[in-house]
């Protein structure tokens, strides 16, 4: 992981619309920028766009139009063979999880190390302790559809922080658990931020967001960025 | 045990993985007997080349009247008197009317009506083939000498029959062309389908950071798998059908056919064609990956 001074930009939208073939702009004139280092909520109803913003951000789409500009490098001009080199900068954890269902949680998380070339060894040595971190210890051998929602979404997790991203991002990581293993997902994602990884967490559970009310948070309606709320006072401990 | 290699992509449950080695065996098999082809129609060509270049035949009329026989014989021996002063000519040899009679015999049989037939008889010239033999004034000179003489120096007959086998050779080669265009078709059609089945996982290993190469190779490594096994089906449905026709001509008496042997070279390609098409499979495979991820953001 190569984490950046904290402060600096790690990414900056200007402008930045987007639409799906002909039809109507689901994002438009996005502008923002998230410091290193940052943690922010990404919220708003369904439907207003925070899953297309965050694929923008994950480099899943290309914006239509505006500038994208992610780790210093402006996304327009960067040639299409550097991008995995970003991409491996960024964990993502899917709204939907997206695990692969052929292969075990051990596979599944070792998959972003496996596309980087990392020694056998290595995966033996870190995978487990990971999965034993996020309290799957005894599920390293079993598929996804033996696990339970809350299971899957960790494993995802997982995938996503294997590769000790610079840039987290979680499409609503809580949607499918019970509010103590919410909490505790997200006193995770605290721990990773602490760590230096800047997270964006997408989320509509408004409870979610006024129990971590300290922090900063974009808000998307129809399309559009209506608040950037500054970071507000620090959490209660974790229970 | 837990770590067991897998692949990222389960292609080997796809319906390609069932259909194509099954396909390539055809194509496989077709390719070799279009081989098998090209190759006995080279060794013909090459033979009657061989067996013809640098030779002469000339052909004396029998006389006619009471010494028709011995008129006959002075001919030929004029004929042969002739031919032997043009420069260039190395060996001159007269077939006398039972070897004539010998050669016949596979096609007129070997009765008495046939030896009374007023048969023409042949002279052999071997010409040196480096000589530049002026074969129309030889002719001319020929015909003034000896009546119902007349020299024929095969090229006619010999280059449209060339012609001809070359023709058939091109079209061999045409035909492995074609299988194989069709077999990297069914290989593109595979793969296209084996990405969109798989698109999902396609999708999530290429938002991890994967290269296109990584995702290309497992689909490519797959293809190759199935068109080396596919192949290998094939070279076992080829071998019997040539060694069947390879038998099957050789009971062919008389010499109507000239040999259908395959030479060395000839199963040595067919023996690469598995290889050829794992290869071919392979190498489709990955630049269709390829093309479909680079339409990918």
């Amino acid at each position: 992981m190569r984490h950046r001074p904290r402060g600096e930009n790690i990414i900056r939208f200007d402008s930045v619309g987007l639409r799906y073939g002909l039809g109507p702009e689901v994002l438009q004139d996005i502008s923002f920028a998230l410091p290193s280092g940052s943690f922010h909520f990404l919220t708003g109803p369904s439907g207003a766009g925070k899953s297309s913003l965050l694929r923008l951000m994950y480099l899943g789409l290309r914006p239509t139009r505006g500038r994208v500009v992610l780790f210093d490098r402006d996304i327009a001009s960067t040639k299409r063979y550097e991008l995995p080199a970003l991409r491996r900068r960024i964990g993502v954890v899917f709204q939907d999880f997206r695990l692969l269902d052929h292969l075990t949680a051990l596979d599944n998380v070792a998959l972003p190390l496996r596309v980087r070339g990392v020694k056998e060894s290595e995966i033996r040595k870190h995978v487990p302790e990971l999965l034993s971190w996020v309290g799957l210890a005894d599920q390293l051998g079993a598929r996804p559809s033996t696990l339970s929602g809350g299971q899957k979404q960790r494993v995802a997790i997982a995938r996503a922080v294997i590769g000790r991203p610079d840039l987290l991002l979680a499409d609503e990581p809580t949607g499918n658990v019970d509010d103590h293993i919410a909490m505790r997902l997200m006193y995770l994602f605290e721990e990773l931020n602490k760590l230096g990884t800047t997270i964006v967490v997408a989320t509509h559970n408004e409870l979610l967001v006024q129990r971590f009310a300290h922090l900063p948070r974009l808000h998307l309606e129809h399309g559009t960025i209506t608040r950037v709320r500054d970071q507000g006072p620090p959490p209660e401990p974790a229970p | 045990m837990m770590f067991r290699r897998h692949s990222d992509l389960p292609l080997a449950g796809d319906a390609t993985s069932r259909f194509l080695p099954w396909l390539v065996a055809l194509m496989v098999f077709l390719a070799s007997m279009a081989v098998a082809g090209a190759f006995v129609i080279s060794g013909i060509i090459d033979r009657w080349d061989h067996d013809v270049s640098g030779t002469l035949t000339v052909q004396v009329l029998p006389a006619g009247g009471d010494q028709a026989e011995a008129a006959t014989e002075d001919r030929v021996r004029l004929a042969v008197d002739v031919m032997r002063k043009v420069p260039g000519v190395v060996a001159v040899k007269a077939f006398d009317k039972k070897r004539t009679l010998a050669l016949l015999e596979p096609w007129l049989g070997g009765t008495e009506v046939v030896q009374d037939l007023p048969l023409p008889r042949l002279i052999d010239v071997a010409v040196d083939p480096t000589a530049r033999v002026d074969l129309a004034e030889v002719a001319e000179r020929l015909a003034q000498a000896v009546p119902g003489a007349s020299l024929d120096d095969h090229r006619v007959w010999l280059s449209r029959l060339i012609n001809l086998s070359r023709t058939l050779q091109w079209l061999a080669v045409m035909v492995v062309a074609l299988i194989g265009a069709v077999t990297a078709a069914t290989v593109v059609y595979g793969t296209r389908t084996g990405m969109a089945v798989h698109h999902g996982i396609v999708e999530v290993l290429h938002l991890i950071g994967a290269h296109d190469d990584y995702i290309a190779r497992q689909f490519a490594d797959r293809a190759f798998a199935l068109g080396i096994s596919g192949g290998l089906m094939g070279l076992c449905m080829t071998l019997p059908a040539l060694t069947a026709i390879g038998w099957a001509s050789k009971r062919l008496e008389g010499g109507f056919l000239p040999s259908l042997s395959l030479p060395i070279m000839g199963y040595v390609t067919i023996g690469l064609l598995p290889l050829l098409a794992g290869g071919l499979a392979m190498l489709t495979a990955r630049l269709t990956v390829h093309g479909t991820l680079s339409r990918m953001p």
